[in-house]
């Protein structure tokens, strides 16, 4: 067994019916692997609805972390819930597809706001807070 | 061709897979690679680090700054003890994979690389030499 750092995760924050994700650390596989645990397990515990994933930090996404991001997408699927990984890096798009990895069911947007608003217009929740009213 | 400068570092764990993304990376901005570049070669090590750790029981990674002509180039080699990879050209395929990934590790490095070369027997081991020239 590989020594794990106890405790080491990457935060997953709950609002309302959306966790959002930030991730800001290097990637080892085991810290991907505990990501997509954790995520699954709090989609169902928090009835959560809507997943975004910000990448904007990441400056590579090599086929175990492209991996894991659809496995995440297509688990929330299962469960009711949508995904949208946001802020890649056009240098990491530009990898990614040269590697081979089209990340075939995730979702993607520019950035934060785009992605939030991509979720709520998918479950029928209006774009943005001041676009509601009669 | 002699190499400007040379550097080993042992390939065993998860975190010595983030050690040899960030040493690329490094590499890759002292030799002035360019944004992009820089991205290919370090994802392309991740690849193959991850290879050294999982199919080949860990090994070494060589790293080589390269002065040819005009032109400069980054070098690297994994080297593994492992079990050997039978069938060279089957393991090179997309989405040929004897694990749990999605077979993109070996083909990827390639088309991430401006060269690459792949010697391997098995019950002997494996040694993967990828170089991209600024």
């Amino acid at each position: 067994m590989l020594d794990g750092k106890p405790g080491e995760r990457i935060p997953i924050l709950k609002m309302g019916e959306f966790l959002l994700v930030s991730i800001q650390v290097e990637m080892h596989d085991r810290l991907v692997m505990t990501l997509q645990d954790e995520l699954t397990e709090q989609i169902v515990r928090h009835r959560a609805r809507g997943v975004l994933i910000d990448i904007s930090a990441l400056e590579i996404v090599d086929s175990f972390i492209g991996r894991a991001l659809g496995n995440i997408a297509n688990m929330a699927r299962v469960l009711d819930a949508s995904t949208v990984v946001v802020g890649m890096r056009p240098a990491v798009a530009i990898t990614l597809v040269e590697l081979g990895l089209n990340l075939k069911g995730v979702r993607t947007a520019l950035n934060a706001e785009k992605g939030m608003d991509l979720i709520r217009r998918e479950l029928g929740l209006s774009g943005r807070r001041d676009a509601g009213g009669a | 061709m002699p190499a400007v400068r040379e550097e080993t570092i042992g390939v065993n764990s998860d975190e010595d897979v983030v050690r040899i993304r960030q040493v690329t990376r490094q590499w890759a901005l002292d030799l002035a690679f360019s944004l992009v570049d820089q991205t290919k070669i370090v994802t392309a090590a991740s690849e193959l680090a991850r290879n050294t750790v999982i199919h080949g029981g860990g090994g070494t990674t060589h790293l080589e700054e390269l002065r040819e002509g005009g032109r400069r180039g980054l070098r690297l080699t994994f080297v593994d003890k492992g079990p050997g990879i039978a069938d060279v050209e089957q393991a090179l395929r997309d989405g040929y994979t004897t694990g749990s990934g999605l077979g993109l590790g070996l083909g990827g490095a390639r088309r991430l690389a401006n060269e690459f070369e792949i010697a391997s027997r098995p019950g002997q081991g494996t040694c993967v030499r990828i170089t991209r020239w600024k």
